[in-house]
């Protein structure tokens, strides 16, 4: 008891820093990173500066484990507790100035902070960026299934198909316009146009995978039922065959050279923009019209709400930004072949929903990094980390059955105000 | 001119007719009772009328305009609004969600706005919001507007789904035993709020009823079901001494 006690007075010190406080206490731990990490890691005993929080050298080293956990205490705990404790009543002040602000310049600002952080993160090395630009799209991917399966309570199952159509167009777009290939031509375009008309062709994959997605609402939403899991499935077969023997796009051998414009900022803000856009569908009465009809469809249609059209625009709006995942996941990797948006891609982005949240955007950010980055550590284990993460969300099933952060969607004003006492001014 | 109109509506549930021959007529801010024993077909009558099942033979016409045939969402958006016998609410969304989700054919922003979070979309579902609460207001669960349904006691959830239909801004609304399952209390306090709604918004009500007591309180005519079928029409007074009513609902006097 007193020791629970003790924990909680401890952990009240901390109840009042406001995001712009913890965004600094971040940004202080990931800069002292890039300026002594280096040695620190030797001086703690370890060979390099641990990529991922010492996740990634957990099961390659295991002897190092208490090291690595040293290093993240002494780099990113120590810095970041006490600077964000020491700093409350000035990191308040200036949230509450922010605060003030009109909120499209408070927004940039926060955003901007979150970027700096990522960036000086993700400089240390090149391991690092990837993993980071590809939760990232994780992201995107989980938010926009968890439209579906989660605020709409229908099973998709073609999201990776929807995800192959994007990255399969804009690969093909990049490549066929930007670059010298074999199979595609020369360029018909100056490369130097490339990254500006970048976010064009990404959009048209979004496009195509809404398409897509309309070829799977047409008959699935005339009833309600198990439905469109059976077609999505089948959705999923098509469009992963379909591209297989596709000789135009070079069937099960993939494309590759795709031209490196998928940087962190690019993914950093389409990521943003998707948050933003699926955030603001759900919060409005249009789209909490899917509750309704998740709820139930025969209330919803008698208080006037359109459902087909409820449910139609949600899948092609989802699919679309399935699509701009598989896009910027193709220009990450810089090669794309059908085979990866295969059952085993679904299974890992259901995995991503369900383990993070249903109806959550925040769940859906928690489920992606957390997957991703359990992802990344079990990785030595190869083929049989597929027993281990089943093995989590069939715990998460049993305790928590919708997920860690279930019903949560994110709402910016009480995210940006400052936290100041009761009796104090704001 | 009557504001719901129906004639000669009939429906099958395959070999079984359903409703046979139904007809009504509702004058604006009447209030209309429908009983008749378990099964005669009244919540069927209602689901017919509000669109979620189409009248194979018949017309329904809202202020002379023929709605049937259009589908469920459009009905209620042109003025026939509805409860339900078993309380359909949405188990996840708040009391204020509820009655905002009712203001949704009324919603002008659209996807842009849905999307984007324009200007306009602040503006609209601020008015929403204040008319809403006005509503809970009415119905005495303002305080409960941040509450999840599943969670409120069983009054409350009537209250609730009343406040619901009117949102839609009815001009007809049907209400499917509106009292049951409700304690002596309960029933004064839902029985105020039906008048209290017929007064405000001038309404035109049906009202599906077991509990005779209601339905000659409030009602100024009543249509008797049977089998589908009326079989007997007029005041309180007259169905109550009506012998075929007593039958329907006693049986027929045997002698041995």
């Amino acid at each position: 008891m007193a020791s629970t006690t003790t924990l909680l007075t401890f952990r009240a010190g901390w109840s009042r820093v406001p995001l712009v406080g913890w965004l600094f206490g971040a940004l202080l731990a990931v800069t002292l990173e890039r300026l002594v990490g280096g040695p620190l890691a030797l001086a703690v005993g370890l060979p390099k500066i641990p990529a991922l929080f010492g996740l990634d050298i957990m099961l390659k080293k295991p002897l190092l484990i208490p090291n690595a956990i040293l290093y993240v205490l002494l780099l990113y705990g120590l810095p970041m507790g006490i600077a964000t404790r020491a700093s409350i009543a000035p990191a308040n002040r200036l949230a509450t100035g922010l605060y003030r602000l009109p909120i499209v310049v408070t927004t940039i600002v926060y955003i901007g902070l979150l970027y700096a952080i990522f960036h000086v993160w993700a400089e240390v090395n090149d391991y690092r960026a990837l993993v980071l630009k590809l939760t990232l799209i994780a992201i995107m991917f989980t938010l926009s299934l968890n439209v579906i399966n989660g605020y709409m309570g229908e099973f998709s199952c073609s999201h990776p198909g929807f995800m192959a159509l994007g990255a399969y167009c804009t690969s093909v777009f990049s490549l066929g316009l930007f670059v010298d290939t074999r199979f595609f031509g020369t360029a018909l375009l100056p490369p130097a146009l490339g990254p500006f008309l970048f976010p064009v062709t990404l959009v048209l994959g979004g496009i195509l995978a809404a398409a897509g997605a309309l070829i799977v609402a047409v008959p699935s939403f005339r009833t309600r039922g198990d439905y469109l899991a059976i077609i999505s499935l089948a959705f999923l077969f098509i469009v992963k065959s379909l591209i297989e023997n596709l000789e135009f796009v070079r069937g099960p051998r993939g494309l590759s050279g795709q031209p490196d414009w998928a940087n962190l900022p690019t993914v950093f803000l389409w990521t943003i923009a998707c948050i933003w856009s699926i955030n603001n569908f759900v919060r409005s009465t249009i789209g909490k019209a899917l509750n309704a009809v998740r709820d139930n469809e025969l209330a919803a249609s008698a208080m006037t709400v359109d459902t087909r059209r409820t449910k139609m625009v949600a899948f092609l709006f989802s699919a679309f930004w399935a699509g701009i995942a598989g896009g910027l996941f193709a220009h990450v990797l810089r090669y794309v072949n059908p085979g990866t948006f295969g059952i085993q891609s679904l299974a890992e982005v259901l995995a991503m929903v369900y383990f993070g949240g249903l109806n959550s955007v925040y769940g859906s950010i928690v489920g992606a990094v957390s997957i991703s980055l359990l992802g990344e550590a079990l990785r030595p284990l190869e083929i049989f980390k597929w027993i281990i993460i089943p093995l989590l969300l069939i715990l998460v099933m049993i305790y928590r059955p919708t997920g860690l952060v279930a019903f949560k969607d994110v709402d910016v004003t009480s995210l940006f105000r400052p936290k100041t006492g009761p009796g104090e001014e704001a | 001119m009557p504001v719901l109109e129906v004639r000669k509506m009939s429906h099958n549930f395959g070999g079984l007719r359903a409703v046979n021959g139904y007809h009504l007529e509702i004058d604006p801010g009447q209030i209309r009772g429908l009983i008749g024993p378990n099964g005669a077909g009244k919540t069927t009558i209602f689901n017919l009328i509000s669109g979620i099942y189409t009248p194979m033979e018949g017309e329904v016409l809202l202020n002379g305009q023929k709605v049937n045939g259009l589908p469920s969402h459009r009905i209620a958006s042109m003025g026939i609004s509805r409860t339900f016998q078993n309380l359909l609410l949405w188990r996840h969304m708040t009391v204020l969600d509820h009655v905002k989700m009712a203001h949704y054919s009324r919603i002008r922003y659209g996807l842009v706005g849905a999307f984007f979070g324009t200007r306009q979309r602040l503006r609209e579902e601020e008015e929403i919001e204040e008319r809403a609460l006005e509503l809970l207001e009415m119905m005495g669960i303002r305080h409960l507007a941040d509450q999840v349904v599943l969670n409120l006691p069983y009054g409350a959830q009537r209250r609730v789904e009343m406040a619901r239909a009117l949102a839609t801004e009815p001009k007809v609304l049907l209400l499917d035993e509106p009292t049951a399952g409700m304690n002596p209390e309960e029933l004064v306090q839902i029985m105020e709020i039906i008048r209290r709604a017929h007064r405000e918004f001038g309404l035109a009500i049906l009202l599906i009823e077991h509990r005779l007591k209601v339905v000659m309180e409030l009602c100024e005519k009543i249509q008797t079901l049977n089998f589908g079928e009326v079989i007997a029409e007029g005041t309180p007074e007259e169905i109550q001494n009506d012998p075929k009513v007593i039958d329907a609902y006693l049986g027929k006097e045997s002698v041995i």
